[in-house]
């Protein structure tokens, strides 16, 4: 039952056993809650219920996080302390600086402009014929895998030398090459590799940014706009001092949320260069240095300069949350 | 953390309102906007649109001309999905079914453990309580970078490397934070009479979850075991970190793993991405309401 499964059936039998087996867990933790009544038992019944999900937080979350921080002050192969000479390494070494500066990009670009193409879009498309429609098309990168997404735009970066007969593949170069440019190897040139990676996210976060913020738009009350328009405002204005203003909380939403996204972005970069032609960024270097280069103990240290520059995002989120909820 | 967001909470559209938005736009220069949003949707189609149909076309054209030619040239053909298909090279098929195994589990388990726990925290009272669900809150935030390392090492000791165990628990204890957070929420609109008055009736905490409670979770066991299974369909960082060898990996591995080695096989790396699309777009097609809430709630997962 805890072995590889190889063959079909195998795996069919696995899966359905791993099923029940919790299945079964859930049911012997209501058998013996069964048997405490009234609000005595409260207490008991609750340790009951928690203690599942305690037990696999602490094994699945909790214990390797604090494990890889202890782990981010070892060398390479783990078994000799050595201070924070993993964090100097990031913030001093030549290649680490430019998965830094990689980062910088793709947190500073992608939130605002998948933001504001989603915010344009819903304004656009709100209350037309076939809005569910027009949204649909927007929305639907955001159902598939950035596997596939990375294919998807792989595909229209494609890029085929500039000799002869040769034809372009990709969209994007044979675009070049009709407006008279040259074809160029758009995954290759750095930073220019950078920011087309960068458009893929924002191809997909803006689908995202769409639906929460028409959502929004769609709250706002009738009133407040009745009242500008009889104030006379532009439509320029009623965007400025009216709309905005009223989703000013969902689009912060959006944005450290997009931003949160993107710091962890790792299918994107993997699949599409491997981090390669300078295009790494922290969460795929911590795989590189992890599983290809053994350095853990470097790996460990880039995973936990991830999670703290999560942290300040999703502080603000909540203030902001806090002021716009008082 | 920005779940606190619409999970279970839709906007109220009444129809026939006129929005802000819609009068400024109505007074923007309407063509110009039309241009726009019909530029916006075409960008976003089209690199899908192009690949899709490179994925029915021959080996041969899809390397040499590009696939808008097709409209002046079509030539269909049906070799690339039989090629990734192929039990002898791509073999997609093992690699659908294993992502089939991996997903159904991972679903199932986190919710069921989930509302028990989203249970206790609603309705009952018992020391350490806040703090306990605010650091399960917290959890959510924690990126699984920070977890793998340690987590392949605890594997590798407890004899269940390599296998779907390793996947099951991992994707089960990284759903549960937003798991617990979505039913918890779900469970506290329940109107505290109706728990009362099961309770007078002598009903216990079993009675009361299944009879009362779970019938009315419905739709949140909905929008998050949505949310959950198509967030393990297409993650590629666990799977590749715990699952690197073919007998258990999903599809976005092998998809990842051809566009690095066979990067200009294009008719494969077309169908193979298609193959992948499939079961997300249906389940977003069918299933849209549902998806939508789910993935807005569980959008900094990860």
């Amino acid at each position: 039952m805890f072995t590889t499964a190889s063959t079909t059936a195998d795996k069919l039998l696995q899966m359905f056993a791993a099923i029940l087996l919790f299945v079964a867990v859930v049911g012997v933790i209501l058998f013996i809650a069964g048997r405490f009544t009234g609000r005595r038992g409260d207490r008991t019944v609750a340790y009951l219920y928690l203690a599942p999900v305690v037990l696999m937080l602490s094994v699945g979350l909790l214990y390797p996080g604090l494990r890889t921080i202890y782990e981010s002050f070892f060398n390479a192969a783990g078994d000799a302390f050595i201070g924070i000479d993993n964090y100097k390494t990031i913030f001093t070494d030549a290649e680490q600086l430019i998965v830094l500066r990689n980062t910088a990009f793709w947190v500073l670009l992608t939130p605002f402009v998948a933001t504001g193409v989603g915010l344009l879009y819903a304004i656009l498309v709100d209350k037309a014929r076939i809005e569910s429609f027009a949204k649909a098309l927007i929305f639907l990168p955001m159902s598939i895998s950035f596997v596939a997404a990375s294919v998807i735009w792989k595909f229209m970066y494609e890029y085929r030398p500039d000799q002869g007969n040769v034809k372009q593949i990709g969209l994007v170069n044979q675009i070049i090459v009709w407006l008279g440019g040259e074809p160029v190897q758009l995954l290759i040139d750095s930073p220019l590799n950078t920011f087309l990676l960068i458009f893929v996210m924002i191809w997909i976060q803006a689908g995202f940014a769409m639906t929460l913020l028409s959502a929004a738009i769609k709250a706002i009350p009738d009133d407040i706009i009745e009242a500008a328009r009889l104030d006379g405002v532009t439509p320029w204005g009623m965007f400025r001092f009216v709309t905005l203003p009223a989703i000013r909380p969902a689009v912060i939403v959006v944005l450290t949320t997009i931003a949160i996204g993107t710091l962890k972005v790792f299918d994107i970069v993997q699949t599409m260069t491997g981090g390669r032609f300078d295009t790494s960024v922290i969460a795929n270097e911590f795989y590189s240095q992890s599983f290809r280069s053994a350095n853990q103990g470097l790996g460990a240290a880039l995973a936990v300069v991830l999670f703290v520059l999560v942290i300040p995002i999703v502080v603000y989120n909540i203030r902001q949350l806090r002021r716009s909820e008082a | 953390m920005s779940t606190a967001t619409p999970v279970t909470t839709t906007p109220p559209v009444k129809p026939g309102d006129v929005s802000a938005a819609a009068k400024a736009k109505k007074k923007l220069t309407s063509p110009w906007a039309s241009l726009v949003a019909v530029v916006i949707a075409i960008l976003w189609t089209l690199p899908t649109f192009g690949l899709l149909i490179s994925s029915f076309r021959p080996e041969r054209a899809i390397k040499t001309t590009g696939w808008w030619t097709f409209f002046s040239d079509p030539k269909v053909t049906f070799e690339n999905y039989k090629a990734v298909f192929d039990p002898d090279s791509i073999n997609l098929a093992d690699f659908f079914l294993n992502s089939i195994v991996i997903a159904l589990p991972a679903v199932i388990i986190p919710l069921c453990l989930a509302s028990l726990a989203a249970y206790a925290f609603a309705w009952m009272n018992f020391p350490g309580k806040n703090i306990l669900f605010i650091t399960i809150f917290a959890l959510q935030i924690v990126p699984l970078q920070v977890t793998l390392i340690p987590l392949l090492s605890l594997y590798v000791d407890m004899g269940i490397a390599n296998t779907f165990w390793t996947l099951w628990l991992s994707h089960s204890a990284f759903a549960l934070p937003l798991a617990i957070y979505i039913l918890h929420n779900f469970i506290k609109e329940v109107p505290s009479s109706l728990i009362e008055a099961a309770r007078m009736d002598g009903a216990g905490h079993v009675a009361i979850f299944f009879r009362v409670l779970l019938p009315l979770l419905t739709p949140a066991l909905a929008a998050f075991g949505i949310f959950q299974f198509l967030w393990v369909w297409n993650d590629l960082l666990i799977s590749l970190t715990f699952a690197g060898s073919p007998e258990i990996s999903p599809l976005t591995v092998q998809l990842s793993n051809l566009s690095g080695t066979r990067g200009t096989a294009w008719h494969l790396l077309s169908a193979g991405a298609f193959v992948s699309i499939i079961v997300p777009v249906t389940v977003f097609l069918l299933l849209q309401r549902y998806f939508v809430r789910g993935l807005l709630a569980g959008s900094v997962k990860g």
